[in-house]
């Protein structure tokens, strides 16, 4: 690999943006493509393919050759919305994980770095934290967790509008039928509100915040690699 | 979605800047059960430090062998390891599984 072309790619991953390396494995023939690039490219229908699925593979050339794709997707971060218990669960999992984790709670009491040392802790209301933390996207997963819905809400309704890879939401069923009452108020339908994973958690029988927290991420994951599950729709096709 | 590869390749670019030989080893191709999936990197310098893994630990000794070569002569190659191969006698994958290794320099 050229080095300008390694430096470009580097310089995509580290401004959150995908994009893709396409090589010729037998002459070494190799090119990065960004992601706004993929439409006009030659090999746009597998590069997007590629892309959606997050996953690197070979594939065919249009002259038949066989081409390997790199798919260089921004890491996952996960903002958690609420410094409470759970939370604290949730930080040394998520890091063995490799997600990168923020926790947002306006409540300084709560999120404080006594409670939280070592982690990205911003104490800011959602509107404001989110400004401060930079925009959310499809490589982003949110779980809120206050049981309030003045923090948690604006927090969804953000994570629903940047369309983030994960989306979840603590609470009961009574008052997740709430939440969705609220947001559908403010104007989201049912196929979006269907996005928040509510109550929040795979149903491993959780009851401690450890086991709760490893139900989530459980359920990150699950998400993030549904593609892999066996028997999906997304993995019976591979 | 998950990165795990997130520093290899800026330990790439980095260690091109010092001044230092570089290979790239990527997993291009996996059969049956492989260690590391498709599109997984090991990087490796001229003195044989290396970053990264490629098969969790089972070929990478032969990996970073062919790597010393393609820094000498540039030309990039792909390496194929299993245990149905010749090359199971040095570097095998327990797993049984078999994987193909692009090599490339850093140039």
């Amino acid at each position: 690999m050229r080095l300008d072309t390694l430096s470009a790619l580097n310089a995509e991953r580290a401004a959150r943006r995908p994009a893709l390396i396409v090589t010729d494995p037998e002459d070494g023939g190799q090119r990065l493509v960004r992601a706004a690039e993929i439409d006009a490219d030659p090999l746009g229908p597998l590069l997007r393919e590629r892309l959606h699925s997050g996953r690197s593979g070979l594939g065919e050339g249009p002259d038949g050759r066989p081409v390997f794709v790199a798919v260089h997707a921004p890491p996952v971060r996960f903002v958690v919305i609420g410094a409470v218990h759970i939370s604290q669960a949730l930080v040394p999992l998520a890091s063995q994980l490799g997600l990168d984790l923020t926790v947002i709670d306006p409540r300084t009491a709560f999120a404080s770095p006594e409670r939280f040392p070592g982690v990205r802790l911003i104490a800011e209301w959602p509107a404001e934290a989110l400004r401060e933390f930079g925009p959310l996207d499809a490589y982003t997963a949110v779980a809120a967790l206050t049981h309030d819905p003045k923090i948690d809400d604006p927090a969804l309704v953000a994570a629903l509008r940047a369309d983030c890879a994960y989306i979840g939401a603590l609470g009961s069923r009574k008052t997740h039928a709430r939440r969705v009452e609220r947001l559908q108020a403010a104007g989201f339908d049912a196929a979006a509100i269907g996005r928040i994973h509510a109550p929040i958690g795979l149903d491993i029988g959780a009851v401690s915040p450890a086991e709760i927290a490893l139900s989530i991420l459980a359920q990150v994951v699950a998400t993030l690699r549904q593609d892999r599950i066996k028997g999906s729709n997304a993995a019976a096709g591979r | 979605m998950l990165s795990t590869d997130d520093d290899i390749l800026r330990a790439a670019e980095g260690w091109r800047r010092e001044g230092r030989a570089v290979a790239l080893a990527t997993v291009i191709e996996t059969w049956g059960s492989a260690p590391r999936p498709v599109g997984s990197h090991l990087v490796i310098d001229g003195d044989s430090r290396f970053l990264g893994s490629v098969s969790g630990g089972c070929v990478e000794g032969a990996v970073i062998t062919e790597a010393l070569e393609v820094i000498e002569d540039g030309r990039p190659r792909t390496l194929e390891f299993g245990v149905a191969d010749e090359t199971a006698w040095r570097a095998g994958l327990s797993c049984g599984g078999r994987i193909r290794v692009f090599v490339e320099r850093i140039d």
